[in-house]
């Protein structure tokens, strides 16, 4: 039966990425470090991300703010407009949109790189020539998914802000520090806090699955091709999964 | 072939070998229920160039793997210098790899390091206390003795089949190994840049005075290379003796590599 053997080859793929992430805290994060690696893949993961995200965050403001205008307008709560846009960007939509975005350029990336390096033997190689690949490719690709995801998140709801302080002034006149004081005043660390945290746990599913699937690449392109499509898709809909979870567990602790 | 290739193929010499630096018993390998070694026994002496022929899939591959740590065995021997490479723990099996090169039959280049990264690379996580000017000189040495001095810069994407072959063999032999394990070093190239590449083994070989074993599958490079070669059928050795030996054995499966 068809179900069946999907069920059985969904548990198996779990299990296997269960234990490629526990291979990951048992050996990619023992000395010696791979410190040079780390920071090359923070500068390739954050640094060279933060153009498309910031240009994807500032039209996602931008528009935010011209779809909820007529709504407000129709209430009477136009003047509203600042707290409304800050809370939706800060709290859920700045740090699911900044991970999707994410999902897609690094997660694919990562799956498609090193799913090439696999089936050329390059994984291989780096082994023989006395590099531990777990050290080396897995364990400085996730640290800097996990560092880096939070830091282009901030950056994002940023000039997301500034894309929606754009959009109020569209069709009136606001200053650009009554719109943040507005905005801020309507924030609390409670907002801010788990909105940040969440991401810390978005970018590790991002590398951890990138990773993953990359490794496990099967023999030739077309192989390389499916890592780093099943990469994006996997980490896009943990994200989600991972949101969930976090918006459960910060009621539970009544911080909402 | 160049009138110095051919001379150099001539002059390789047949000559009893030193003590045993590979020794493998009973050695069992399987995936799933594909039975790939089972009870496989080799023995390779010091400066001795073996060759491993057999069909594709038959575990030439794997043996090899498994002689570098690549593979876990399911059981048996592998003893390089006397450790049994399955027991060694990774810090042992480092130690054991900076003896055995291992040339890929991809070539397995890091593709986004140009080609001295390539060979700093195994320098640089192996001998971490050597300076700059120390491993400019081995990358330079390395470069020289495959002919290729100027790709230094060049990346892997920029060089032709057989220059990527000479690169990756530079970098096999820039942590001067004392075993080296070659995975179809001729397979896709053209007949003359695999003699090329032959010839350059063979030379390599007398420098560094090393031992090998070749998978391949190329009769011209098995003929030219080869001290002892070992036919790998059904998982076992099915034949070994020098080339000559087996090229006129009469028997049916040893003839069928031999036919052109």
């Amino acid at each position: 039966m068809a179900i069946i053997e999907d069920t059985q080859d969904f548990l198996d793929e779990t299990g296997s990425m269960a234990k490629f992430t526990g291979h990951f805290f048992s050996h990619g994060l023992r000395p010696r470090f791979e410190v040079k690696e780390l920071f090359a893949q923070c500068y390739t993961i954050g640094y060279k991300s933060f153009p498309l995200i910031g240009l994807t965050g500032f039209i996602m403001g931008l528009v935010l703010t011209m779809q909820l205008r007529p709504s407000l307008v129709s209430y009477g709560v136009q003047s509203e407009l600042p707290v409304m846009v800050g809370i939706a960007i800060v709290r859920e939509i700045g740090p699911v949109i900044t991970a999707l975005i994410f999902a897609g350029k690094i997660g694919s990336s990562i799956g498609a790189e090193l799913g090439s390096m696999k089936v050329t033997e390059q994984i291989d190689a780096m082994e023989v020539s006395g590099t531990n690949p777990y050290k080396y490719l897995v364990a400085t690709r996730v640290l800097a998914t996990t560092l880096m995801l939070p830091i282009l998140t901030i950056l994002g709801d940023a000039v997301s802000l500034l894309g929606a302080y754009i959009g109020v002034n569209l069709s009136s006149t606001t200053s650009l520090h009554f719109f943040f004081t507005q905005v801020f005043q309507s924030l609390s660390f409670s907002d801010i806090l788990p909105a940040i945290i969440k991401t810390f746990f978005f970018g590790f599913a991002v590398g951890i699955i990138g990773c993953y699937k990359g490794f496990n690449s099967s023999k030739g392109t077309q192989g390389v091709g499916i890592s780093a499509n099943s990469a994006v898709v996997l980490s896009s809909v943990l994200i989600f999964i991972i949101d969930l979870l976090a918006v459960q567990f910060t009621n539970l602790l009544g911080l909402n | 072939m160049t009138t110095a290739a051919k001379s150099e193929l001539n002059s390789k010499d047949n000559v009893a070998k030193g003590g045993p630096v590979i020794v493998i018993e009973h050695l069992f390998k399987r995936f799933g229920k594909n039975v790939v070694l089972k009870d496989f026994n080799l023995t390779v002496h010091e400066e001795e160039n073996v060759v491993v022929m057999g069909k594709s899939g038959a575990g030439k591959s794997v043996l090899i793997k498994c002689i570098i740590g690549l593979l876990k065995p399911d059981s048996g021997k592998i003893l390089v210098f006397g450790d049994n490479v399955p027991d060694l723990d990774p810090d042992e099996l480092d130690k054991v790899r900076t003896k055995i090169g291992f040339l890929f039959q991809a070539n397995a280049l890091y593709d986004s390091m140009t080609v001295r990264e390539n060979l700093e690379f195994p320098l640089r996580r192996h001998w971490i206390d050597l300076t700059q000017r120390q491993v400019d000189e081995m990358v330079s040495e390395a470069l020289d003795n495959v002919g290729l001095k100027n790709t230094v810069d060049m990346m892997p994407a920029e060089l032709s089949g057989g220059m990527l072959k000479r690169v990756a063999l530079a970098r096999t032999l820039i942590l001067k190994p004392e075993i080296i394990l070659y995975d179809e070093p001729t397979t896709g190239l053209d007949p003359v840049t695999s003699r090329e590449i032959d010839s350059l083994i063979l030379k390599l070989q007398k420098k560094y005075h090393t031992s090998s074993i070749v998978i391949s599958h190329d009769m011209n490079c098995v003929k030219n290379i080869a001290d002892r070669v070992i036919l790998l059928l059904d998982g076992i050795c099915y034949a070994n003796g020098t080339y000559d030996e087996l090229e006129h054995s009469t028997d049916e499966k040893i003839k069928q590599f031999f036919e052109q």
